[in-house]
């Protein structure tokens, strides 16, 4: 695989490798997704927006240059950002590779921090020289007049050039709560959803927080992905009962759709509208309740992307599905091509269960 | 306050009720835009507005119990800076009313005499701005359909989009090209349930029209009050999946060239 390095969303030469649930592969443009979808199938994506988490800035005890990632909202309502967690760089930016950044000076609660037009205090450290909760100074309103003047995309080395909010923006993007983009939604567009809707194909929406998907350093990462909270609406539940009444599969468009919907259906009687706070790893010993086929992008193995798809697919499968993006120069990253990989085979008595809810 | 999580429900398809909408208005510390936040809010929105000047933005916001955004939409490098503003603080959005205009070069002259730059000015406040503003919005006004909270876009267009008055050159054509794209627009989103408007408020007593027409007797014009109450009954209108718009009811032409918001299916 290659890395995409150009902050296109939809590239008319983005290809598609479907998995099937029984394992054969199948490439395909991108542009084709519809056609591997079936009538009553439902399509389901993220619609969050994506804020722009990095911020520059100094610690004003030492001087220092820092960056800081924001990485976690710490109120429940959205609309405050005055209290987060974020993972804090040495000087440099996203042009050194994340594993090669230098830690930022020693942080302690109480310390300032100068970030563009916020300014900002740490409240506490969070067990890891990088890892902090902090607190802005100002209201609400005052943070997002500062975020939207100062902040930045995150974003990493295999991307050359600095990315501005609108390349990070998905043509669904609605409340802006993601730390990175929800980036499978990238291969979504208007006419799509016209041809979905000509198809009798569902679409709905929920909007999850996805938070940043990796910080450079080993320990950090094993605790990634932070909890991440999400809100599924009453619509979007609606049109999942309706396609599991009609057989259809649930496609989710992204790993932040399957961890949203997993975690509510974890909570017993089938996905409920409404909040709710993500905090479980998806991998191969996960046992899938709502999400019959994933959207997603091509991710190298050892990630915790590649991780999640492995609820989905088994290891000589995804063997040899990684062999063939590899054959054919796939391009990996937010970016990148997409694979589309159905479960291995519907787990009969997670499928009863859901039709009985269903029903119920 | 905004909050995402749990949006304040809105009773869907009150003809006469906006109470809980979350409308997002440009131009709106002057005119018309103005007269529109204060008729939201005493109507019971959640509005937030969006105008250039720092000052008058603050200064609104706090009479108004309204969100100020400060920015240009002529601009590119702001309008999803806005729109990060606009949801953030409201946590989505089910109207946007783009009204914030630029009258071409003033005073107004025969387009022999106008600069090319003063049409692009033109072009880029009034047609490219909202344009680039509702793409950027269309997410969260997509969503609020499919949750039957109702979703609408009204562009304040103007009888200079119809009708050819000499020295409006750059107003007239860039209000006629915004009229079309919301003709357009409405074509493309209403099986999303995203429906767009395009509506003449009349003349009105504003800083525009004193720019454009220094000598016009204020007696004769329409307050911007009147207009923006009629605007938030079409709106009422439209977001209860009315199909057609009553006239204004001072003879003004309301430009309905659209069909009201469809119902989300």
């Amino acid at each position: 695989m290659i890395a995409a390095d150009k902050p296109r969303q939809r590239a008319s030469s983005a290809r598609l490798l479907v998995i099937a649930a029984g394992g054969s592969l199948t490439h395909a443009a991108r542009t084709d997704l519809v056609d591997f979808l079936r009538r009553g199938d439902l399509v389901v994506a993220n619609d969050a927006a994506t804020l722009p988490a990095s911020l520059h800035g100094m610690h004003l005890p030492t001087g220092a240059a820092i960056e800081v990632r924001l990485a976690g909202r710490l109120a429940r309502d959205a609309g405050d950002l005055r209290r987060c967690i974020a993972v804090v760089f040495g000087a440099g930016d996203f042009r050194i590779r994340t594993e090669d950044r230098p830690l930022p000076p020693a942080l302690a609660a109480g310390d300032r921090l100068a970030l563009g037009p916020l300014a900002a205090m740490i409240e506490r450290g969070l067990d890891h020289p990088r890892l902090i909760a902090l607190r802005f100074d100002g209201s609400a309103t005052e943070v997002w007049t500062g975020l939207a003047r100062h902040g930045r995309p995150i974003q990493y080395a295999h991307m050359p050039m600095p990315l501005k909010l609108w390349d990070v923006w998905t043509p669904i993007a609605g409340p802006p709560v993601a730390f990175e983009p929800p980036s499978a939604g990238f291969a979504l567009d208007w006419r799509l959803l016209a041809v979905l809707r000509d198809r009798g194909i569902g679409f709905a929406t929920l909007t999850h927080a996805a938070g940043i998907s990796s910080t450079g350093d080993v320990d950090l990462d094993r605790r990634l992905p932070f909890p991440e909270p999400y809100f599924i609406p009453a619509s979007a539940v609606r049109a999942i009962r309706r396609s599991r009444g009609c057989s259809g599969r649930i496609v989710a468009v992204g790993t932040t759709v399957v961890r949203a919907l997993e975690h509510a259906a974890s909570l017993g009687g089938g996905v409920r509208p409404g909040a709710g706070i993500a905090r479980q790893r998806i991998d191969a010993r996960t046992k899938l309740r709502v999400v019959d086929a994933i959207l997603s992008g091509a991710h190298e193995p050892g990630s915790s992307h590649y991780d999640l798809l492995r609820a989905f697919a088994d290891d000589a499968t995804l063997r040899a599905a990684t062999a063939e993006l590899d054959a054919q120069h796939y391009r990996t990253h937010e970016f990148g091509d997409s694979l589309l990989v159905e479960r291995r085979r519907p787990c009969a008595s997670c499928w009863r269960e859901s039709v009985v809810r269903a029903a119920a | 306050m905004a909050k995402t999580y749990n949006p304040v429900p809105r009773k869907p398809h009150d003809r006469d009720s906006v109470a809980g909408l979350r409308v997002a208005i440009t131009g709106g510390t002057s005119g018309l835009g103005l007269a529109l936040v204060h008729e939201f809010v005493a109507r019971g929105a959640r509005a937030a507005f969006v105008a250039r000047d720092r000052a008058r933005v603050e200064c609104i916001a706090a009479a108004a119990s309204a969100h100020g955004i400060v920015g240009d939409v002529a601009c590119k490098e702001d309008i999803h800076r806005i729109a990060l503003q606009v949801l953030g603080l409201l946590g989505g959005l089910d109207c946007l009313i783009n009204n914030a205009s630029s009258l071409g070069p003033v005073p107004l002259r025969p387009l022999g005499d106008t600069d090319c730059e003063d049409l692009e000015l033109a072009l880029a406040t009034n047609v490219v701005g909202p344009f680039r503003l509702t793409k950027a919005l269309l997410g969260a006004l997509a969503a609020s359909a499919r949750e039957d909270r109702g979703a609408v876009v009204l562009n304040v267009s103007s009888d200079a989009a119809i009708n050819a008055y000499a020295g409006w050159g750059a107003y007239g054509t860039s209000k006629a090209a915004l009229r079309q794209l919301s003709r357009i627009w409405h074509e493309e989103m209403k099986t999303q349930g995203v429906g767009f408007l395009s509506l003449d408020p009349g003349d009105m007593d504003t800083p525009l029209h004193t720019l454009a027409l220094p000598d016009a007797d204020p007696a004769t014009l329409k307050r911007p009050e009147t207009a923006a109450r009629e605007l938030v009954d079409a709106i009422c209108i439209a977001l209860a999946g009315r199909s057609r718009l009553p006239p204004s009811r001072d003879g003004a032409s309301i430009d309905a060239c659209t069909e009201a918001a469809a119902a989300p299916g």
